[in-house]
């Protein structure tokens, strides 16, 4: 697998990303608008001639073009990928001058932007290993007002579900309007304080299009959707019926004394893309047509 | 629900006309200010030293934008409002030290802003979170770009803006707030969900 080839898909799935919203969320948004209050249809109409005028201008659908986090699943039988990450760091710095994208990763201790979107563990990538050849992989930008109210907890294993439907309605409630609702919600339990939220966070990569295969989740994530949407926050937080697009819900065995439980907090920009470099280097762009 | 379009500087006495609930549109500057330039610019009042510019009258924005160099002419590519509670710590002297009449963000302000709106005659326009291009196409022109040292996103950026909009008058001078008024529905509406869902309080 050549390695060029992996920086420029790498590089095309950020620039898809951040210009085009994927086709689920974009739909969700048109139903949203239908059927929201005048002060939400404002609100939504803004939101969906700005996903139109990104297109047209092939621009950043928005300006926090997000912390940039690639999904890597790996075949066993794939070459070169020890320097895989070597060539998502590229690709982030070519897309940040190119396309361009904000510069968004800032050194915790001293304040400094790095310029380029690359510094310690970021862009983060999350491995895993399959069968076959094949390299599958996914970016995800992540704005920052949604990330700040991202939650994690250890709830009492005693209160069971109850407790968790309580914990995320409070979350929502809670973060208002900050993380630009309408949202997605992404939700995880069991694992382990760090494997929820890695659960929570990879579940918002779920098209909205796409409810968990077990009926019991799935009518969970069906009934905290319902509930969310009785709160009122509305579009950005000004009122109306539309406060989540959608629910996705994970889970992994807990501990018997723990319980786990992890919100993740997706805006309306919901960016994802992804492409499948096949060994004979053939790249089939999953998520996207590549418009360029 | 009334319709506004004012340009920059604007008075206070036009400021005051505004009611929560109205549709603000801006014309003029609109300077952009997160939570360093903030920092810096209360500092230099602190300290006696001016602005890059005088900022009365005029819009400030909570944004961190994405610029592009084209040639020595700057040009916004993605402007859309950040969460603005994280400014929340300095607007209230902002206001009154530079007396800027229109707080553009997103996401509200608490009540430290809103008493200060109140007192100095300022309001809160919230604009579309994340409607970055509808923000840039209404930026005609990048006057000046000041504290670029703080990084592309924290930098003072001074845009001239045509019908800069729609801002939904959030927060006006008069002590109402429209996501404190959302945020006591949603609380209403929390006890009902939690009886829905057979939780107890």
């Amino acid at each position: 697998m050549d390695i060029k080839k992996i920086e420029e898909v790498a590089f095309n799935i950020l620039k898809q990303a951040v210009i085009y919203l994927p086709d689920d969320v974009k739909q969700a948004l048109k139903k949203a608008y239908a059927e929201e209050t005048e002060t939400g249809k404002i609100q939504l109409k803004a939101i969906l001639d700005n996903i139109e005028l990104a297109e047209k201008n092939q621009a950043p659908v928005c300006q926090d073009t997000g912390t940039i986090i690639f999904y890597a699943k790996a075949g066993e039988k794939a070459q070169n990928l020890g320097k895989v990450e070597e060539a998502l760091i590229n690709a982030t710095k070519r897309a940040t001058t190119e396309v361009p994208l904000r510069p968004n990763a800032v050194n915790p201790f001293n304040g400094k932007n790095s310029g380029d979107n690359t510094g310690r563990n970021i862009p983060y990538v999350n491995w895993e290993i399959t069968s076959g050849s094949d390299l599958e992989l996914t970016v995800m930008t992540k704005g920052g007002g949604s990330e700040n109210v991202c939650m994690g907890g250890m709830l009492v294993p005693g209160e069971g579900i109850k407790g968790l439907k309580k914990f995320v309605v409070d979350a929502v409630v809670k973060a208002g309007a900050q993380p630009c609702p309408p949202n997605i919600l992404g939700i995880a339990i069991g694992g382990g304080a760090d494997i929820s939220m890695k659960l929570a966070k990879k579940a918002l990569l779920r098209p909205l299009t796409e409810h968990n295969p077990d009926p019991e989740i799935a009518a969970l994530e069906k009934e905290i959707y319902e509930a969310v949407n009785i709160t009122g926050i509305g579009p950005m937080g000004l009122g109306g019926k539309t406060t989540i697009l959608g629910v996705h819900i994970d889970f992994a065995f807990r501990h018997p004394a723990s319980f786990p439980a992890a919100v993740a907090f997706n805006c309306w920009a919901a960016r994802r893309a992804s492409a499948r470099i096949k060994a004979d280097g053939t790249v089939e762009y999953l998520t996207h047509k590549l418009e360029w | 629900m009334a319709v506004y379009k004012l340009k920059t500087p604007i008075s206070e006495a036009d400021i005051r006309k505004l009611k929560a609930n109205d549709v603000l549109y801006v014309t003029g500057t609109i300077v952009t200010a997160r939570d360093q330039a903030h920092r810096r610019a209360l500092e230099y009042f602190k300290e006696g030293k001016s602005l890059p510019l005088n900022l009365e009258g005029l819009a400030v924005f909570h944004c961190g934008p994405v610029m592009s160099k084209q040639g020595d002419k700057w040009i916004a590519v993605a402007a859309g409002p950040t969460t603005s509670t994280r400014m929340d710590i300095f607007e209230d002297e902002f206001i009154k030290n530079f007396q800027v009449r229109v707080v553009i963000g997103k996401g509200g302000m608490g009540k430290r802003t809103t008493d200060a709106m109140a007192k100095y005659g300022a309001v809160y326009g919230a604009f579309t979170g994340g409607a970055a291009i509808l923000a840039a196409k209404a930026i005609k022109n990048v006057r000046s770009v000041e504290w670029y040292d703080l990084g592309m996103p924290e930098a003072m950026w001074v845009f001239e803006a045509e019908e800069f909009g729609p801002l939904a008058v959030a927060i006006d001078s008069h002590g109402n707030n429209l996501f404190t008024d959302v945020q006591k529905t949603v609380e209403e509406n929390k006890q009902r969900i939690y009886q829905k869902l057979g939780l107890s309080p």
